[in-house]
């Protein structure tokens, strides 16, 4: 080969390389994943990076989605706000299809408004904040997660509905898990106008004897006591009550579907009524995407991984379905057809809330938490 | 008015206020005498709840009545628990007893820490259930929905103890010792009375005094950890200042003015604010009356 001939296979391969990056980058899906990946809430973030991680290699490896490899294009926003804007605005440019994330509910937040601009779908497993799919502000938002607001809807709605309260006590541990939910009960119960709301009180954790409190919810003559904490006052609260003949039922929140409430309330807490995760870990899916997890990396998987590699597989789905990336044609199967993912079989609501994920209501029945159906 | 709710909330404020006065004696029977606020007497309190707990569980296997129960486990507790105030007095204060007033209350939260962490190593710092040890009596059943008789004990205890307590002060030897080394413990010294040992009859009456506490209140609440002898300390410590350290029918009195102060608020106001009640009340008490109800003003000795 001559020294010409040299150059002139250089200058072709370079020319063919150069041919070859934008026709091999129309043929990949991009798929975003952004959230914390150092940091203090690395830990938060992490997980999902990996689930991503572990659903892209077995897509890949199947051929694809409609023929296309799935490229991931990871980006850090730390849970900062300012970050995320950062981060939202990369993707953008750099061209992702989806993005997966972010973790937060302040830095989704903040990059929300950039991917409603650029008409990029964001799907995040973990920001649970309610405003950002209630206030219908952000299009093109969805999560594979409840809403800090989803149990106290359950709550509230399975007292009025199920029970039939007319008179609903709230009483809340002035904690913020436990007052934020007393006050979405709160605004639901006085929202949908089929009972009131005729005690709200927050209780002192470990005080000696809530008989004030008790006294009051008497005289308040509710037939329900909505009660939102953690379960050593709960059980305090509902011993006492029925110490003092109080025969209202009692509804609460996750912080009390513990064993160690029935444990501690004895034979009080039969007929307790509390919420908590819908029981996912016999779903074959679920088991597989924790194996894989442990196959891939060798570890047990971290914080929301399953609404992770659910979030993963609901986008790609939804792609493969509509036969593109265009948005309105993956959004339109995100919010028409089901999908099977380790949360369940889900589907995503118009505001972007997903169906089928989230809590239901168990009872404790001859000292067992029940699964209502 | 509505008088019932009156009633009920009084009620509920002289349960609250006899746990609060049974746990302040201490308190303020040890600063009488040696000036040191006892840090470690909520400590006391939560140990006694253990015990109680235990002998509860072990009889509980045989088969007694609750009510036999409830006796043993407080006597019991009532001895465990002198045990480790004696104990307590002989290692964290006595060498400490020269030493600058700083010293021994620094001692008292080393105390405090060591005995919550000792009960988290030997036992668990999960909550633990404390059965029902006081059976629904049949005459307090028209009433149980506002005075149960779990309460109907509390009080009457409280009450018998404090009146046994007055006597003992009042009327025998050791009780007057106790007022003499109160008084000026050089001069009681001097006049032949073993002063240490009046030390440790006053720890030991403190501790068994919140060894009965905490076996009767972990019955009525049904729940102890390594942790309830935090927030029952701080509220009987306030109910100490309120009725004036150093002073006994003070601590009774201040017992139960706090507890009735924060049913009242908890029931008429908002039981959100009930701490925000309780520690105001301590701090108007302490600009405008620090030597508290009964409490007087110390006199200089020159």
């Amino acid at each position: 080969m001559t020294f010409s001939g040299l150059v002139k296979s250089i200058v072709t391969g370079l020319a063919v390389t150069a041919f070859c990056v934008p026709a091999f980058a129309a043929d990949t899906i991009k798929l975003g994943v952004a959230g914390a990946h150092s940091g203090d809430l690395a830990s938060y973030g992490l997980p999902t990076v990996n689930a991503a991680k572990v659903v892209v290699e077995k897509v890949n490896a199947a051929g694809g989605i409609n023929g296309k490899q799935v490229e991931l294009l990871i980006q850090d926003d730390q849970c900062k706000p300012e970050q995320a804007t950062n981060v939202a605005t990369k993707l953008v440019s750099d061209g992702a299809n989806v993005v997966l994330g972010h973790i937060c509910s302040g830095a989704t937040k903040a990059a929300l408004p950039i991917y409603t601009e650029g008409k990029l779908i964001a799907m995040s497993p973990s920001a649970t904040n309610p405003v950002l799919t209630q206030s219908g502000d952000y299009p093109t938002f969805f999560r594979t997660i409840a809403s800090d607001d989803m149990q106290a809807r359950l709550g509230v709605d399975f007292a009025i509905d199920k029970l039939g309260a007319k008179k609903i006590a709230v009483i809340h541990d002035k904690g913020d898990y436990g007052k934020g939910y007393a006050e979405f009960a709160r605004k639901f119960i006085e929202e949908g106008g089929k009972a009131e709301v005729v005690l709200f009180e927050g209780v002192t954790p470990g005080a000696p004897d809530y008989s004030a409190v008790v006294q009051k919810i008497r005289r308040s003559k509710a037939d329900v006591v909505i009660y939102g904490g953690y379960h050593p006052e709960a059980s305090k609260l509902v011993n006492q009550m029925r110490k003092k003949r109080i025969k209202a039922k009692f509804v609460s929140d996750d912080g009390v579907k513990d064993d160690t409430f029935i444990k501690v309330a004895g034979k009080n807490a039969e007929g307790v009524y509390a919420s908590g995760p819908i029981d996912v870990s016999n779903l074959p899916m679920y088991k597989e995407a924790i194996a894989a997890h442990v196959k891939m990396f060798g570890t047990e998987p971290g914080a929301f991984y399953p609404a992770a590699y659910a979030a993963t597989v609901a986008m790609l789905t939804a792609i493969e379905r509509a036969g593109s990336t265009d948005y309105d044609a993956v959004t339109a199967k995100l919010r028409s057809e089901f999908v099977d993912t380790p949360v369940g079989k889900i589907k995503f609501n118009e505001r972007g809330d997903a169906e089928g994920v989230g809590f239901s209501m168990y009872q404790v029945q001859n000292g067992k938490y029940v699964e209502l159906k | 008015m509505d008088w019932e709710f009156f009633i009920e909330l009084g009620l509920g404020g002289l349960t609250r206020g006899s746990i609060y006065a049974l746990i302040a004696i201490g308190y303020t029977m040890v600063y009488g005498i040696i000036e040191l606020i006892n840090f470690a007497h909520g400590e006391i309190y939560m140990l006694g709840a253990f015990t109680g707990l235990i002998v509860a569980g072990v009889m509980g296997v045989y088969g007694f009545p609750a009510f036999a129960i409830l006796l043993m486990a407080i006597v019991i507790a009532i001895l465990y628990c002198a045990a480790y105030g004696y104990t307590m007095e002989k290692v964290a204060y006595k060498p400490l007893r020269g030493a600058a007033r700083l010293s021994p209350l620094i001692s008292a939260i080393g105390m405090s820490l060591f005995l919550q962490n000792y009960i988290i190593l030997a036992q668990t710092s999960d909550f633990l259930p404390f059965p029902t040890l006081i059976p629904d009596f049949e005459f307090m059943e028209p009433i149980a929905h506002i005075f149960g008789s779990t309460d109907l004990v509390i009080v009457a205890a409280s009450a018998v103890s404090m009146a046994a307590l007055t006597v003992f002060i009042k009327f025998t030897k050791l009780g007057k010792a106790m007022r003499a080394t109160a008084q000026n413990r050089k001069m009681a010294m001097l006049l032949g009375i073993n002063a240490d040992r009046i030390i440790s009859t006053t720890f030991i009456i403190g501790s068994s005094l919140a060894a009965l506490g905490g076996v009767l209140i972990s019955t009525h609440s049904g729940q102890l950890n390594f942790m309830i002898g935090f927030i029952a300390g701080v509220k009987a410590f306030t109910a100490a200042v309120l009725g004036g350290i150093g002073s006994i029918p003070g601590a009774m009195l201040g017992g139960l003015f706090l507890g009735l102060t924060e049913s009242y608020a908890a029931g008429y106001i908002s039981s959100d604010y009930e701490d925000v009640f309780a520690f105001s009340l301590l701090v108007i008490f302490l600009i405008f009356r620090p030597s508290g109800i009964l409490g007087k003003a110390p006199v200089e000795k020159v």
